[in-house]
């Protein structure tokens, strides 16, 4: 079980200056975080466009402001669960949350601020029939282990990046037939990875259809093919799986069901603390909302700042808090 | 400059009739937003979510679409030859009577 004063649901922008914002009231943090890395949207959608609106940062990439919080939270040493999302949330009797991951890692604080932007990231599915009966059934939407396709017939659909590098990966001896399905007849990947592909297909190491999407999947137990609509019509494609490798989007997914009062898929707070309906669980950043809301990154530091000050005075009932300039104590890491 | 008519035409297949203004710099996705039509806007309007997917139902000639907004159609379903994003449509005097369609939001 791991142990902390708050523990913060999302490592976006937003959870991670409250790490820095706790730490000046000597609270300690842990985050929990679906992707993979620390950064949340940030990090994950657009590391290299451009922000404005950060005062006093007339231009900065996001990428890069998401490695200067890690920087300036650095001093208050928080900790992470990262590649796991925060399934289920429990009151135990002392009046503290255990929060469990999908992975089954708990987690235990007397304070839960949810940062989670549009929530946890998941693959996108295309709307196709009976998909969700094949799910790992001869459906994944992420190759977790390429050699699980070692011999295999497979079906990749997509036109991203993502999409062609596992073509040219499967085509190159690891699989046995690679198809590649694309909605376009042309691909705005990475010069060289389109190159292979096109290579691949025509020495026939790839069979390549454009103008075309999987409209449909066949198979009793597990996928046996896919029906793909092309300009010349349906035809079938016999596989033993199927990639449709779509990117991902952001899911409020299992938050919703936490007993928090949520509208339009935002968890509404009260403005004087960023408290939700549940005491001891706030909500701060893209995930709330409350009459004026805006979806800003700016306007989530300051609600993580007044947060914070709350979540104080629950773990410390006794305790007097006087703010603190950084300006005259400096800052004191743990 | 000014302001323009512009119909949008939900999910349920309500036709909005709507004016927006052409110097606030908006563009489609915003302007649904602005009358609470059901778009979404994840990104914000940086072409990579692909959720104000919607289809040009009027016969506009549009700017074409950018490498990045085909790249984000190319994630997107039920992708037709009309689709645009609507973030990337921006608002102009010569879009005067546009009809646009929402496109059905994926899981």
């Amino acid at each position: 079980m791991i142990e902390t004063d708050i523990l913060i649901i999302g490592a976006g922008p937003v959870g991670l200056f409250t790490v820095f914002e706790a730490g000046l009231l000597k609270l300690r943090c842990h985050l929990i975080d679906a992707l993979p890395q620390p950064g949340g949207q940030c990090a994950e959608i657009y590391p290299k466009k451009p922000i404005y609106d950060i005062p006093a940062l007339p231009e900065v990439l996001a990428g890069d402001l998401v490695d200067n919080l890690m920087v300036q939270i650095e001093p208050f040493k928080p900790t992470f669960t990262l590649g796991e999302r925060a399934d289920t949330i429990e009151k135990t009797d002392d009046g503290k949350f255990i929060v469990t991951t999908n992975r089954g890692t708990k987690h235990i604080a007397p304070v839960v601020a949810i940062a989670g932007g549009l929530g946890s990231f998941e693959p996108r599915k295309p709307p196709v029939p009976n998909l969700i009966d094949f799910e790992d059934k001869g459906v994944e939407y992420i190759i977790k282990d390429p050699n699980f396709y070692k011999g295999k017939d497979v079906v990749i659909s997509g036109g991203g990046d993502s999409a062609l590098d596992w073509v040219v990966f499967l085509a190159d001896g690891v699989a046995n037939k690679v198809t590649m399905v694309h909605r376009r007849s042309s691909f705005r990947g990475h010069l060289d990875s389109v190159q292979k592909v096109e290579d691949m297909a025509k020495s026939g190491r790839v069979t390549l259809l454009t103008d075309a999407e999987v409209v449909g999947i066949t198979g009793h137990d597990h996928l046996n093919g896919v029906t793909v609509k092309t300009k010349e019509g349906e035809k079938h494609v016999a596989c033993d799986h199927w990639m449709p490798l779509f990117g991902l989007s952001p899911k409020l997914g299992p938050i919703s069901d936490w007993g928090l009062n949520v509208t339009k898929n935002a968890i509404e707070v009260d403005t004087f603390d960023y408290s939700t309906n549940i005491p001891g669980i706030y909500a701060i950043g893209d995930v709330n909302t409350y009459p004026g809301k805006l979806k800003l990154i700016l306007c989530g530091f300051h609600e993580a700042t007044l947060m914070v000050q709350s979540a104080y005075k629950r773990i410390n009932p006794d305790k007097n808090l006087v703010l603190k300039y950084t300006t005259v104590n400096g800052v004191q890491g743990f | 400059m000014g302001i323009i008519k512009l119909t949008i035409i939900d999910r349920e297949g309500i036709a909005h009739e709507l004016e927006a203004p052409t110097d606030m710099g908006m563009n489609m996705m915003e302007v649904c937003k602005s009358y609470e039509l059901p778009v979404e806007g994840t990104c914000g309007g940086m072409a990579m979510c692909a959720s104000c997917h919607m289809y040009v139902e009027s016969d506009h000639q549009l700017h074409a679409a950018s490498d990045d907004e085909e790249d984000m159609l190319d994630q997107a379903f039920h992708v037709e030859s009309n689709s645009r994003l609507g973030c990337q449509l921006h608002l102009s005097d010569e879009m005067e009577g546009l009809v646009v369609r929402l496109a059905e939001v994926g899981d």
